[in-house]
């Protein structure tokens, strides 16, 4: 049975308390997308300025529970200084990683997430694949990712 | 047939009066316990603490006995074989329906309308009275606290029919604001308020404010989801005009809700869904519909459901809903004081003060800790609690939160249960306070 320690990651926690990159960018220049997740109420806007392809800022505003705030912090420092082109690499890679079926957890999860992504690296991102044992929690930890992505679809 | 009723509502007689010669009845809650299969169950090694029967009850053996039994013994479509078990069918289906219009003192088993929840019943009354008597110039009074059932439907039709959506506002400590109740009664046709809020608890002056609206000529719905699960219903002592009501959250199954109003009201309404049951006659070029209130039951209905919704009605008034509020009053009000002197400022307690003027739910923030993280690690507990929004957007945004935590007790719940929830609190503040 899962246990909270397989939540609750200490680099989760890290981030819930000390969240990175929060705040917010002018926009326009930058992108300014807003994801909720309608089943809790939770609701994270994501700031992205790409320069020549690349992620050169991005900020994270909103509230939500310690794996949605944690989910968005991660992604972005991960983020952070990619092109375009990595970000939907690592974009495809972590949701890879969310959608894996219970029935093939543990050390197995990340690695095929990076077999689906195979130049891709999560590094400290895979401290969330223990999310996907508690099902209603995968759309928290995904919320910021599916923004992410909406902003880097969508025009400037 | 004899049979069958007696296995239907086994009695499960818990009302005793109180040790210390007051008239009051007392629940007994071990004994009651022992009626609820689910609660030998354990999770995540603890033994199951259900505190959210605001959302939805557990069932005591006797309504899922009751809806097996229907099964292995008589079940047909009802209305339409003239073959034995189809007509016990039916007058099972029927007894259900007088067992629910006596729980809530409908002058007229008639008056009582089944339909899938509170929500399609709110939806009922919006499509056919709503449709048929609201327009431009109009306005729906609705307060902060409704349930988006009570929202929604209204929203909707307004988009149609181009009447105003109004909204009593409420205090910071979730009573309504009547003070201005009769300006803001100009030009209502309807108010339609929750009995009692699912996230507050306030128990709600539904007489008072019907009062008013009938002097102002307006009718008035009440979303009785928690109110008819938990405190004895008259709805001429409510004096509302359209009462609604879900089973699941009275110990009955899923699927199967009610929409209680006066006689007059029905017949004077048009139908809702279409369909068979509904009708008198159908020919090639139009219909009729059939009398009250089967006008408003298309299609096959959910006998067993109704016949476990009548299992319910019997269990609780074997238990007597007064016993079943004082309870309620009493765990409330052990929960709010235990929770305070364990807890502290570290834990907000949103609604009333005083557990006599709400139902048994606690909404309640602790710390910055989000409710789903809360939840999540109350559940490694065995404790249940919601953790969201619980379908009241408006008034979350009132509140000044995105969410809260709300444990809600019911009838087989005791102080034990809260003892729980106290504890596994503070293991939440320890992992992320
Ligand atoms: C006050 C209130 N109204 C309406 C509802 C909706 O009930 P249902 O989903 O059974 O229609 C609920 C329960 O969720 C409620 O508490």
């Amino acid at each position: 049975m899962p246990g909270l320690e397989d939540l609750y990651r200490e680099i989760i926690l890290d981030h819930y308390r000390n969240p990175r990159n929060r705040g917010e960018l002018p926009s326009p220049p930058a992108r300014r997308v807003e994801g909720f997740n309608p089943l809790c109420g939770d609701e994270i806007v994501v700031y992205l300025l790409i320069e020549a392809g690349k992620v050169t800022d991005l900020r994270i505003a909103g509230q939500g529970c310690s794996i949605s705030q944690s989910s968005a912090s991660m992604m972005s420092s991960a983020v952070k200084g990619k092109t375009v082109e990595e970000a939907h690499a690592l974009i495809r890679a972590f949701k890879s990683m969310m959608s894996i079926h219970e029935a093939r957890l543990d050390q197995t999860a990340a690695e095929e997430a990076a077999g689906a992504e195979p130049e891709v690296k999560l590094g400290d991102l895979e401290a969330l694949q223990g999310v996907v044992k508690f099902p209603v929690r995968i759309k928290c930890a995904t919320l910021s990712w599916n923004t992410l992505a909406q902003a880097l679809d969508g025009s400037a | 047939m004899a049979e069958l009723t007696a296995a239907a509502s086994v009695p499960p007689g818990r009302a005793q009066p109180q040790a210390q010669g007051s008239a009051l009845p007392r629940l007994d809650v071990a004994t009651v316990r022992k009626d609820f299969p689910i609660l030998e169950r354990r999770v995540n090694g603890h033994r199951l603490v259900y505190l959210d029967s605001a959302s939805s009850s557990q069932k005591p053996r006797a309504v899922l006995d009751a809806m097996e039994h229907y099964y292995e013994t008589t079940h047909a479509n009802v209305h339409r074989g003239v073959y034995t078990i189809a007509e016990e069918a039916t007058a099972l289906f029927e007894e259900a329906r007088a067992k629910v219009a006596r729980f809530i003192g409908a002058p007229d088993v008639s008056e009582v309308v089944f339909a899938k929840n509170v929500t399609e019943a709110i939806n009922l009354v919006a499509q056919t009275w709503g449709r048929r008597h609201l327009g431009q110039g109009d306005a729906v009074l609705l307060t902060h606290m409704e349930h988006h059932a009570n929202i929604v439907p209204w929203h909707m039709l307004s988009a149609e029919r181009g009447f105003e959506v109004r909204w009593l506002p409420i205090t910071d400590d979730g009573h309504l604001i009547l003070d201005d109740l009769d300006r803001l009664l100009e030009g209502v046709k309807l108010v339609s308020l929750t009995a009692i809020s699912n996230v507050l608890g306030t128990a709600n002056p539904v007489r008072r404010v019907a009062d008013a609206a009938h002097a102002a000529g307006a009718l008035v719905l009440a979303d009785a989801a928690q109110h008819v699960p938990h405190v004895r219903t008259r709805v001429a002592d409510m004096a509302c005009d359209f009462l609604g009501f879900t089973g699941h959250k009275m110990l009955g199954p899923t699927g199967i809700g009610c929409l209680w109003a006066r006689r007059s009201l029905l017949e004077e309404m048009p139908p809702f869904l279409g369909g068979g049951e509904m009708i008198r006659d159908v020919r090639l070029d139009g219909f009729e519909p059939t009398e009250v209130p089967w006008k408003f039951e298309a299609g096959t209905p959910p006998i067993a459901e109704a016949v476990g919704l009548g299992a319910a009605v019997d269990y609780l008034e074997a238990l007597g809903m007064d016993a079943v509020r004082a309870h309620e009053i009493e765990l409330t009000g052990y929960a709010m004081r235990v929770l305070r002197e364990r807890h502290g400022d570290a834990i907000q307690i949103h609604g009333p003060a005083d557990p006599r003027d709400r139902g048994g739910v606690i909404s309640f923030c602790y710390k910055d800790i989000h409710p789903h993280d809360l939840s999540q690690v109350l559940d490694q507990h065995g404790v249940c609690v919601r953790a969201s929004h619980h379908c009241a957007k408006p008034l979350m945004r009132r509140l000044g939160v995105a969410a809260t935590a709300r444990a809600s007790v019911y009838v087989y719940n005791d102080e034990s249960d809260i003892d729980v929830l106290a504890e596994a609190l503070a293991e939440a503040d320890a992992l992320l306070g």
